[in-house]
């Protein structure tokens, strides 16, 4: 089949931006989107120019470094998927498609689509873990943990950090990764110790790197590809305010 | 013509001996300590933050050594650890089915073909079990019975269920574990971590290893990290075959540095080829995707008796297909190990009975199991699974039985350690799939994750202490000779790359290289074609270095310039995986020399000439390397035609 590609070019971070249109031709249904790409960036080369730089690594929907806006949508049309996960079999010939980064302030670009996600990890370092350091570990079996509980918190700790749900939000909020790993660790009785400080501080460090504020939009579970539920938020306010309501 | 060398005998120095059960806390209490208060002093560099390398920072950062990570990823937590699926193996024996520490270790060994050391793998059954407590205190979420207690499962080429696993996705929850513990260690000032730097040279002075060069890949910037000791966690190879199951970043690069440096490779042409993955489609196809072995604890793997046999796979009656694992292995069945999974998948393909475009694939049937459990209780072990390859092939693997193939997976080989998993140069450690350690010539189902994790929890600390208990190291700075010297290569490296401005693009050398590889250095070695295959690596090598053309600058963010300087590496490295599977004329594991099979085509050792690691050392680029051979010694587990039959 072939497409064209309006893809979002910016040189690096202080450079203006703006779409460019190509013709990639010739691309088998079976391909991914990131094959498409690959394509298109052999292209380039042979022909002078520079080729589009995109984060990718894993290529099987895993690693959450992949990324980007496809026609407005994080991750494009289909639901549950990672931009590599996803095949031009759901394009027709003759699409126009558009290609941007992830935009959010806490998410500065780099260059063209790739862009600077440590936000995230400032998060996790304020209180997303459970502090056990090696070797001081009780047996597995010491504790058993209720088979609903272990499976919340196992579909919780699937979030992959992609960014798509800031990329979604019209707040540039990251409530969504933030509550999935609250989730996550809250839901077992490892994580009970620290329950309360740690949301109390994620959220701060969620503030202050730069993201906006939660306003129960929605837009962020439509886009996860790991279809991380919209109440995990809710959860995390009742968390918070229970933290917040022993420390007064 | 003389391919390469043979020098002097390879020892490990570090080898305990004595009774196996306790070489390691002999080892452990021989090994010297570092006061507390000293630890704060003295610096250690690792490479890579999968599940050695990310364990062993936050550990080595929890003790009190100053820690620096590098990644070459955004993030530490998108180490390709994280796309492992299917488990890890610990010798809990909590299904009281005879699993003990004792029988991993036998396991594993067998399993390897033996072609590993004892010492090591009995080590790493051992603190097998430390690992799983270990995870479930950092909230690891795997997966439970109905009584709150773990679950477990089975994987190939053993008979108990020893694998633990969160769903499909072991790997990244496994990660998360190693990660958080690491941020923690970040947030604490600790560890200072450098995402998007790669490592691009090894800096060794006075002969020990001190530092590294490397690239930041968002400004182009090139510096020097010091250090009293270096971690190498950078993981395997497998890239060098173009098409396999690892990430697009994985390179050998670190580790290759290494070994330009005087570092030992051992047995490099040690590759896993993993019997189910999802078949290519094309020649777009950038990489291959593997589906949990796991999938073969209910799938039926068969093709249809007859090569002309063109009917859908639903329209062949049993009578009619050929369940040949089942039929060849009957005690193992389908569980059969890795490598002789794949050999039969190739080998019926090779008779023409293979399914699919190309005919290069076979059948993964769950009909028998939907009908045996119910669908729901198969979605609830594989759904996510059957998602994937649903939506990469477009077919239903509820309605029409998976399409899988053999795909390059893990490699055994790596730099050469010792017990204390140094390498040849002092002060440079090497852990997890970097270095050849644990898996001899064939690595079990759900043992990468383990010994990943059971290097960087549970080995290394000990070990490194003894070594920076020498220390710290006499202080170096940036304008030492030797320093400058690393720092003046990697640039004009660099600028050599940039300069070429030729007209073939870094993928298609990089494509090349894999087909010469898949074709000569995969699942089947022989004489002539691994010859050939040499030949054919040192004439594309000399064309890329006058070919090339890689777009950009230094001085931005320039991913074919990445891309270029990996290529690059694995065009030596794939030279020397041939030159090591040329010697060793036996078959063992994941090397499958033609010339070297029992009359019923299983693979044949020849333990009286190759019960050895091969470690080679660097000869100059496309000169002969010199082979040094560490002798391996079975106490225990004694050397016997391994039978899954």
């Amino acid at each position: 089949m072939d497409i064209q590609v309006r893809v979002w070019r910016q040189s690096g971070p202080q450079d203006k931006g703006q779409m460019v249109t190509y013709d990639v031709k010739d691309i088998s249904p079976d391909a991914s989107f990131l094959e498409m790409l690959d394509v298109l960036n052999e292209k380039l080369i042979l022909d002078g120019d520079d080729p589009v730089a995109f984060d990718h690594d894993c290529r099987e929907g895993i690693c959450g470094m992949c990324g980007m806006m496809i026609n407005g949508v994080a991750h494009g049309p289909e639901r549950a998927t990672t931009t590599c996960q996803l095949h031009m079999r759901h394009f027709k010939d003759g699409d126009v498609i558009d290609v941007e980064p992830w935009r959010a302030a806490a998410f500065p670009v780099i260059k063209d689509l790739v862009v600077n996600r440590g936000a995230f990890d400032g998060i996790i370092q304020s209180g997303g873990f459970i502090t056990a350091p090696t070797g001081t570990a009780p047996d597995a079996h010491a504790t058993p943990v209720p088979k609903p509980d272990a499976d919340a918190a196992f579909e919780a700790a699937t979030c992959i950090a992609c960014g798509a749900c800031v990329a979604a939000c019209p707040n540039g909020s990251s409530m969504l990764f933030t509550a999935a790993k609250v989730a996550h660790l809250g839901l077992l009785p490892q994580g009970q110790p620290e329950r309360d400080s740690r949301v109390v501080d994620m959220l701060d460090a969620q503030d202050a790197a730069g993201f906006g504020g939660c306003t129960n939009m929605g837009e962020c579970a439509e886009v996860c590809p790991k279809g991380i539920p919209l109440n995990l938020i809710g959860r995390l306010n009742a968390d918070y305010r229970k933290a917040v309501g022993k420390r007064r | 013509m003389n391919f390469w060398n043979e020098g002097e005998p390879v020892v490990d120095q570090a080898a305990p001996d004595g009774p196996i059960e306790t070489r390691w806390d002999r080892r452990k209490f021989s090994a010297k300590l570092v006061n507390p208060a000293n630890r704060r002093k003295l610096s250690v560099i690792v490479v890579g933050t999968g599940l050695a390398g990310g364990s062993a920072a936050a550990t080595l950062a929890e003790a009190g050594y100053k820690v620096r990570s590098y990644c070459y990823q955004d993030t530490p937590r998108r180490a390709h650890s994280i796309a492992a699926q299917g488990g890890i193996n610990a010798a809990k024996n909590y299904r009281n089915d005879g699993d003990s520490i004792y029988r991993l270790f036998y396991d594993t060994v067998k399993g390897g073909d033996f072609r590993a050391r004892e010492s090591n793998v009995y080590r790493l059954a051992q603190v097998s079990v430390n690992i799983i407590d270990q995870c479930v205190a950092q909230g690891v979420p795997f997966a439970r019975e109905y009584g709150g207690l773990l679950d477990n499962r089975s994987f190939g080429g053993t008979q108990v269920s020893r694998t633990f696993y969160a769903r499909g996705q072991t790997g990244q929850q496994l990660l998360l574990g190693a990660y958080q513990a690491m941020e923690r260690q970040i947030g604490l000032g600790n560890i200072e971590m450098f995402a998007r730097h790669e490592m691009l040279e090894l800096v060794i002075v006075d002969g020990k290893a001190r530092g590294i060069v490397v690239r930041d890949m968002v400004t182009g910037e090139i510096t020097i990290d010091l250090a009293d000791a270096v971690v190498l966690a950078s993981g395997g190879y497998g890239n060098v075959f173009f098409l396999s199951t690892n990430a697009m970043g994985c390179n050998v690069t670190a580790t290759w540095r290494a070994h330009r440096k005087g570092a030992l490779f051992a047995n490099p042409c040690y590759t896993q080829i993993h019997p189910t993955c999802i078949p290519e489609s094309g020649t777009h196809q950038s990489k291959l995707t593997l589906m949990s072995e796991s999938l073969r604890n209910d799938g039926r793997v068969w093709v249809p008796k007859r090569g002309d046999d063109k009917r859908a796979p639903g329209d062949v009656p049993e009578d009619d297909r050929d369940y040949y694992l089942e039929r060849i292995y009957p005690s193992f069945g389908n569980l059969v190990p890795r490598d002789i999974a794949s050999r039969a998948a190739k080998n019926v393909c090779d008779e023409g009975r293979g399914v699919g475009p190309g005919g290069l694939g076979v059948y993964l049937d769950f009909a028998d199991a939907i009908s045996r459990l119910g669908r729901d209780a198969v979605e609830a072990k594989y759904g996510n699974l059957f998602e994937m390859y649903q939506r990469i092939t477009g077919e239903d693997p509820y309605e029409v039985p998976m399409r899988i193939y053999p795909a390059v997976h893990y490699t055994m080989g790596g730099l050469w350690v010792d017990y204390d998993l140094q390498s040849t140069i002092p002060g440079l450690f090497v852990v997890g799939e970097a270095n050849f350690s644990d898996h001899g010539a064939n690595r079990l189902g759900a043992s990468a994750l383990m010994q990943g994790l059971a290097d960087g929890y549970f080995v290394l600390p000990h070990t490194l202490a003894n070594y920076l208990a020498s220390g710290p190291y006499e202080k170096i700075t940036p304008d030492h000779e030797d320093v400058v010297a690393a720092r003046t290569q990697v640039e004009e490296r660099v600028q050599k790359l940039l300069s070429i401005n030729g007209d073939r693009t870094v993928d298609s050398f990089h494509r090349e290289l894999g087909h010469i590889m898949w074709e000569y250095c995969g699942m089947e070695r022989t004489e002539e074609g691994l010859t050939k295959a040499i030949g054919l690596i040192r004439g594309l090598r000399e064309e890329f270095w006058s070919r090339v053309k890689v777009p950009g600058t230094g001085e931005q963010l320039n991913q074919n310039l990445e891309k270029a300087g990996r290529v690059a590496d694995f065009l030596e490295l794939g030279e020397l995986m041939c030159i090591d599977a040329l010697h060793r004329a036996e078959s063992a594991g994941g090397h499958f020399r033609a010339e070297s099979q029992t009359p019923d085509g299983e693979a044949l050792r020849h333990d009286d000439q190759f019960s050895y690691v091969g470690a080679w050392e660097f000869g100059g680029t496309g000169q002969a390397p010199t082979l040094h051979k560490e002798n391996l010694d079975f106490e225990y587990v004694h050397p016997s035609t391994r039978s899954y039959k």
